[in-house]
């Protein structure tokens, strides 16, 4: 557990991805198996403890502390493993539990011991062990080192591509003693051909000022950008998954896009909400995000499909080697062939040259489209973010002065600044009233401005929230507004992000209610 | 009583640590936000008065300057003022207020862990105890200094080539830290931000011990290899410390317990070295005092005001705006 904790402190402060890489690559060399092999688990998040949530860790500190200043010190600090690892009495045995035996004891205890057992290891473990003990089991290292990081140093182990370890790496469980032994060279490489595991998902870069004058349009393909959540459909005999961007599988919550993958092939796409052939805002995509059951009722209220835009593989051929026209070439013969339910094509949209997208751009003000989306013809499906290949061109942001009304402490980076704003604009009476929220937008210079003068105008304190005085006015960017019924308002602005201070700006001339309703289409 | 100016004491007409200017004026100790310019009358501990000068200017630090020694009682009108070492840094001082037979003392900054640049905290009994809080959370708990020196040490072994810069505040942490590293027989030069140099030689005008220091700024880049620098916590984020040949970057603060808050200043070498007193010692010393009633100036006064209460203590914020959290 030491050799871990040692790991996760010394990637957390590393500065340098190269030293974090190396940081890694010694700890995998280095250290036995299992026990690299549950570390990787641990920063690939790979490992679920249902009996261990932060919320029973929270209990179990509050039951050791005085649970006033267990909230104080938690709002203080804004990480929930930090806290406990510094408030818990003690300072630890010289021979703290080890990582293997950890793990094993969470997998196989009763779900009643495992508080007893974490209580156990916390008194056993230094400060600094604590950290790692409780965010190894509460899943959410945020040690800066990602599974991308671990793949390039396992890669290096290996001496082999990156993209040969991100192949293979959905196929396999913890503790990968299969995938380290192929490294090493002493087994051959773990088979995962037709399992339904995730493939690396391609990703654009925005097109700003530079490029686009660059840009060889008659060389790219347009799409409408589909404000809704980037999935992978993956169906093979062994089974079907839908997959997120980021490798979360969230088929338990779409269960009615999982029956309709009656086919042997990845593809890539937008899930939707679409009512009547129409795309719903955002808002109702949300509704259905983070449920895990979903009744029938709910699934007829807010009906989800899925907008494809790509194929990976079409039974067992591997078409991302292939360029973006031959790609969507297969992708139309498919779906003429297969004719999915619940599915349709995203439509290219044919234009004459950059006026004309421009134009389109930013006529699309309809809720579900965020922009277009610019591709290669030529390009091949690459993981990751490779340059020149994708482009995403979202229409210019709408803008509005809103005034800051109460601030919260951030958590991770921004633990201890004010960082969190809520904004408001001037309703019909004169009264300010919130319509949304914003985290980012503002350099560090300005962060720590705004912090300092959220402490010096704080008017009340509700727990952690600070209201203040209605006087500082940002410039908020937002993507589209929408109806809501969880603002006073009766607005909410979508992905709203600060755009500047206006400290020049009095706040009596910041926008007006009818302004921001104007916005909803 | 607290005004707007900071505190005041009425039986004796004077201001502790006044936030603005005023006729007269008993400073704690040295730092910029407790020592402010311009003060009519200024009474403080010798070496309090001869670092308000080397960092003000004679004429700012007060235009009379009245020297008080440690446990020398000094009437003023009805009250009788003693200045009690507070062992934060160099001359900083407590101040005990007797009058009608009541006493209050007005702790400034302070610190328990030993320091062998300041005099050792006193405590002294008393009717009201005035305290800062500035790590006044259960979290906060201060590793002994030495073992952070230690890993400074080790670190300095394990990476020979590299320059270690270790953000400290000009007064007070830079001193100790060199002097706690020659107690731990580092003996090598140690290269010093332009800041920090005139402080430097008013502690060792004082009779501190620092060894050899030499300036950072005109040394060439080749002799800061593999050595020790110090510079201000605001000089590490900028090109200062950046046109340094890969170096490590230190931190000498409490507020290093907090990773993200060390994360955040890009800093690879945390070191928890603080001049205030930790969640423990604050209790401690709450105790010790047998005060029946506290007041906190500054800092996360809530949890220790929440704690006092169920000690039996009456405790009452401040909320001094003005003094500040840096370290």
């Amino acid at each position: 557990m030491k050799a871990f904790a040692e790991l996760l402190e010394r990637l957390l402060y590393a500065p340098a991805r190269n030293t974090k890489i190396a940081l890694l690559l010694a700890y995998f060399t280095g250290r036995p198996d299992p026990e690299r092999g549950y570390a990787l688990a641990a920063i690939a998040g790979a490992l679920d403890f249902p009996g261990a949530k932060p919320a029973v860790l929270k209990a179990l500190a509050q039951a050791r502390t005085d649970p006033f200043l267990f909230e104080l010190s938690y709002d203080f600090i804004g990480d929930l493993a930090e806290t406990i690892a510094l408030i818990w009495p003690g300072t630890g045995t010289p021979h703290p539990p080890d990582l293997p035996s950890v793990i094993r004891a969470l997998h196989n205890a009763p779900r009643d011991k495992i508080p007893g057992l974490i209580s156990f290891w916390l008194d056993e473990c230094d400060p600094s062990t604590r950290i790692a003990l409780i965010k190894l089991i509460t899943g959410g290292l945020r040690v800066g080192a990602s599974l991308r990081l671990a793949q390039l140093a396992l890669a290096e182990m290996g001496g082999v591509e990156v993209q040969a370890v991100e192949e293979v790496w959905h196929g396999l469980e913890p503790p990968y003693e299969d995938l380290f032994s192929w490294l090493e060279g002493k087994g051959a490489k773990p088979d995962t051909q037709e399992r339904p595991v995730f493939r690396p998902v391609m990703l654009a870069h925005p097109l700003e000022a530079p490029e686009l004058s660059r840009l060889d349009w008659a060389a790219h393909r347009a799409e409408w950008k589909w404000d809704g959540v980037r999935v992978q459909l993956v169906a093979t005999p062994y089974g079907k998954r839908l997959y997120t961007r980021t490798a979360d599988d969230i088929s338990s919550a779409f269960p009615e896009i999982l029956e309709a993958m009656n086919f042997h092939a990845v593809l890539d796409g937008e899930l939707l909400v679409i009512r009547d052939g129409a795309v719903a805002p955002f808002s109702d995509l949300q509704q259905r995000l983070g449920r895990k059951i979903v009744s029938a009722a709910f699934q007829a209220k807010f009906p989800v499909g899925v907008r494809l835009y790509d194929i990976l593989f079409d039974g067992v051929e591997d078409l991302r080697a292939r360029p973006f026209d031959a790609r969507r070439a297969r992708l139309e013969a498919w779906f003429a062939r297969e004719q999915p339910k619940r599915m349709d094509l995203s439509p290219l949209i044919s234009f004459n040259g950059p006026e004309d997208l421009a134009s389109l751009r930013e006529g699309a003000r309809e809720a579900a489209i965020e922009g277009l989306m610019l591709k290669l013809g030529d390009s091949p499906y690459l993981a990751g973010r490779p340059k020149g290949a994708w482009w995403k061109w979202k229409r210019a942001p709408l803008s509005l002065d809103a005034v800051l009304m109460y601030a919260q402490r951030g958590h991770g980076k921004r633990s201890s600044y004010y960082s969190d704003y809520t904004f408001g604009v001037w309703n019909e009476k004169g009264e300010l009233v919130p319509v949304g929220k914003a985290y980012s937008g503002y350099s560090d210079e300005e962060l720590i401005f705004i912090d300092r003068w959220i402490r010096n105008h704080t008017t009340q304190r509700f727990g952690p929230v600070r209201e203040v005085e209605k006087c500082l006015v940002f410039e908020v960017g937002f993507d589209a507004a929408q109806l809501s019924t969880r603002h006073k308002s009766g607005v909410a602005l979508r992905f709203p992000r600060i755009l500047r201070l206006r400290t020049d700006k009095p706040a009596a001339e910041a926008d007006r209610l009818e302004t921001v309703r104007g916005f909803i289409v | 009583m607290p005004t707007k100016q900071g505190l005041y004491c009425q039986p004796g007409d004077f201001h502790i640590d006044p936030l603005r200017q005023v006729p007269r004026a008993v400073i704690t100790h040295g730092h910029s936000d407790h020592a402010r310019p311009g003060h009519e009358h200024v009474l403080a501990t010798a070496a309090t008065l001869a670092l308000m000068r080397t960092r003000m200017g004679a004429e700012r630090a007060g235009a009379r300057q009245q020297a008080l020694a440690y446990h020398e009682p000094l009437a003023i009108g009805d009250v009788r003022v003693t200045l009690v070492p507070a062992g934060h840094v160099l001359g900083a001082a407590q101040v005990v207020l007797d009058y009608r037979g009541s006493r209050a003392v007005v702790s400034g900054d302070y610190k328990r862990q030993p320091d062998p640049t300041a005099a050792p905290f006193e405590p002294v009994r008393c009717d009201l105890f005035v305290t800062e809080a500035t790590f006044g959370l259960p979290v906060f708990r201060h590793p002994p200094a030495e073992d952070e020196i230690k890993r400074l040490l080790d670190s300095i072994t394990l990476f020979p080539e590299r320059t270690h810069v270790i953000g400290a505040y000009a007064l007070g942490k830079c001193q100790r830290v060199i002097a706690m590293l020659r107690q731990g027989g580092y003996d090598a030069p140690i290269y010093l931000h332009g800041a920090h140099m005139p402080v430097c030689d008013a502690y060792r005008a004082l009779g501190v011990a620092l060894g050899e220091l030499r300036p950072a700024t005109v040394a060439a880049k080749a002799d800061l290899r593999g050595a020790v620098v110090l510079a201000p916590p605001a000089a590490m984020a900028d090109r200062w410390a950046r046109r340094l040949e890969d170096p490590v970057l230190c931190m000498a603060s409490g507020w290093m317990r907090i990773r993200q808050r060390a994360k955040a200043g890009g800093v690879e070498l945390p070191l928890i070295i603080s001049d205030h007193a930790d969640w423990d010692d604050l209790l401690r010393t709450i105790r010790e005092t047998q005060a029946p009633e506290i007041w906190v100036t500054h800092g996360a006064e809530e949890a220790l005001i929440h704690e006092a209460g169920k000690m039996q203590i009456r405790a009452r914020a401040l909320s001094l705006i003005g003094y500040e959290d840096e370290e």
